[in-house]
């Protein structure tokens, strides 16, 4: 009796579990398990038909060559590349400081129990939550339009920074979260100002969780594909970006673009930009986790 | 973070306040605030950018015509602007996703929270989760080129190039790392004396996870499903890339159909004249999708906030 009682949950199967019906829950067991399995093989097959299906087309042509509809067997998507870097480079400009400062607000300076914070609190869980393509539509109004700034480079990345703005807030957040209370209180003690102890010390401590959830964010906004294609990134662009008022096309839409082509050759061509796009995100993934691995500070 | 920080920079009745005042750590306060405004902000400019082009729709076409008649024709010489068609799209696809994203999310976060081992956990969790950050124009040629040719077509060899099924079916798989990370979360959340308490009564694991742990985490569990669908409603480019432009008042998944998000997406790529009719039509149909998605991220985040208030 007394030998049984402190054995954990994970052991119990020992004593203290009933026997049922063991072979109802072996098999439940592994009905659950090929529930996961099925997500993680459908991933298996994915990265393997892409690579295969787009091995003849991973050659420097891919990244040295233009876009072109005539050639496909000797298009590349240069365009495209360069213009991913200049929208995301545009994406991080508006979207970090925004996301950083508006993520310091909320975890250091707004009272918790106030209304207007919890308001901004659910109204930042629902704009993770709307659909990209709403995005899209307000960029395609507002910046486009209203602004005026047309389908160039800084209107993908003034609404793409928008998209990803929820995202790098709740990161920025836990990530301030995680720093311990002593820290703030010492620096406070020592006739710091809210301001100093934040800028000096718990920002400072928080850079490895910021810096992850950055990556996962600015990741994001690189694959996405609906908003841009109400922002002109889909008109047939042949020409690196010269700037921020310039035309541009970006990785997704190329690859979108060239799936519409009814010539196997562009789908072999959408294959390998397909794997050029994931390595660049599985990169940035890696780095992310390297970041937490490394920096994972114990308090 | 704490009352106790924002009043001492307040100052507040802190003996130990400065006596000097600190007109820039105002400004910053200022600045802070200003950035955590924009958020604000942005929900304002979509309501904005959504609601005016659609009021001018509206004028046009009566709010009854659009939601309630079945033909959605705006590129021929006489439109017709009846929206059913396009939610009918979106709801045949959106059931498909869900028909497979609930049991296989459910499977895996009940697998993963309640019998993995924690070494296996540490590769399958982030493995599943790698799912979630492959973009969707990649999961959408996937659907037409490869479950469509390779997978649905020897089964159904009647199927259309482009057809609900292939997009629905590669959209369930998409939204499970949605539904199981959530449905985790909330599992993870029920206190372990729970289960003790099942297993001192005799239950088997199974019988812990399913009587127990399952309906102690259901309103996290319901929030789950409910952001999952509301991603499938508002995913576009699986939809745009495998299940064709077509509008089609069909229950047939075997056939192509097109959903409100596919209809913006094409209808913005294209050539429309600023002003026109058509170009209202994309901000009107637009203003549907955020309003019933809208309403399925307040129940999902309600239902969170649920669960968080029982065990916290």
């Amino acid at each position: 009796m007394t030998a049984t009682l402190d054995i954990a949950p994970d052991s119990a199967p020992v004593d203290l579990q009933g026997k049922g019906q063991p072979l109802v829950d072996k098999t439940f067991r592994w009905i659950l398990f090929l529930c996961l399995a099925v997500g993680i093989i459908f991933l298996a097959v994915l990265l393997t038909y892409v690579t295969i299906k787009g091995w003849p087309r991973l050659t420097p042509t891919l990244w040295e060559n233009m876009p072109s509809l005539r050639r496909p067997e000797r298009a590349g998507a240069q365009s495209a590349i360069t213009g991913t870097l200049w929208v995301i480079g545009f994406t991080a400009l508006f979207a970090l400081p925004v996301g950083f400062l508006g993520a310091v607000y909320m975890e250091e300076y707004a009272n918790p129990a106030s209304r207007f914070t919890r308001f901004v609190e659910i109204n930042i869980q629902n704009l993770a939550a709307v659909p990209s393509i709403v995005y899209g539509i307000l960029g395609l109004a507002i910046f486009a339009r209203a602004l005026a700034l047309g389908q160039t480079v800084i209107t993908a990345g003034l609404t793409l920074a928008l998209l990803v703005l929820p995202v790098i807030i709740v990161s920025t957040r836990e990530a301030l979260r995680a720093v311990p209370q002593n820290i703030r209180h010492g620096s406070l003690a020592l006739g710091a100002t809210l301001w100093q102890t934040t800028w000096r010390q718990t920002m400072p401590a928080a850079v490895p969780g910021m810096a992850t959830g950055t990556i996962l964010a600015l990741s994001r906004a690189i694959g996405e594909a609906a908003p841009l294609l109400l922002l002109g990134a889909v008109t047939f662009i042949s020409f690196n970006p010269t700037g921020p008022f310039s035309a541009y096309t970006t990785l997704p839409i190329q690859i979108f673009n060239w799936t519409k082509e009814s010539r196997e050759e562009f789908q072999i061509l959408a294959s390998a930009t397909i794997v050029l796009l994931l390595v660049i995100l599985l990169a940035m993934n890696a780095v992310a986790i390297l970041i937490r691995n490394r920096t994972q500070k114990r308090w | 973070m704490s009352t106790a920080l924002a009043e001492s920079a307040a100052g507040g009745l802190n003996p130990l306040r400065q006596t000097r005042p600190r007109h820039g750590e105002k400004v910053i306060r200022v600045i802070l605030f200003a950035a955590a405004a924009v958020s604000i902000l942005t929900t304002f400019g979509i309501v904005i950018s959504v609601l005016i082009p659609s009021l001018e729709f509206f004028a046009e076409i009566p709010v009854t015509e659009f939601l309630f008649t079945t033909t959605w024709t705006p590129l021929f010489a006489n439109p017709q602007y009846g929206v059913l068609p396009l939610i009918m799209g979106t709801l045949v696809i959106t059931f498909i996703a869900v028909l497979i994203a609930i049991p296989l999310g459910l499977g895996s976060a009940i697998y993963l929270s309640e019998y993995a081992k924690p070494r296996a956990r540490k590769v399958l969790k982030p493995t599943l989760e790698v799912l979630a950050g492959i973009p969707t124009v990649v999961f959408g040629f996937f659907a037409l080129d490869f479950i469509t040719e390779f997978v649905l077509k020897p089964i159904f060899p009647g199927i259309q190039v482009f057809n609900a099924l292939s997009a629905g079916i590669v959209m369930g798989i998409m939204i499970i790392p949605t539904i199981a990370s959530l449905s985790e979360d909330a599992m993870a959340a029920v206190p372990g004396g729970l289960r003790d308490g099942a297993y001192a009564l005799g239950a088997t694991k199974r019988q812990t996870a399913l009587r127990v742990v399952v309906p102690a985490a259901l309103s996290g569990i319901v929030a789950a499903f409910v952001l999952g669908i509301s991603r499938a409603i508002g995913e576009t480019m699986i939809v745009t890339v495998a299940a064709g432009l077509q509008p089609n008042m069909t229950l047939n998944p075997l056939e192509g159909m097109q959903t409100m998000t596919s209809y913006i997406a094409a209808a913005g790529a294209g050539d429309v004249a600023t002003g026109s009719i058509e170009y209202k039509s994309i901000f009107a149909v637009g203003l549907l999708l955020f309003v019933i998605t809208f309403f399925m991220n307040m129940i999902s985040i309600r239902l969170v906030r649920k669960y968080r208030q029982a065990y916290q």
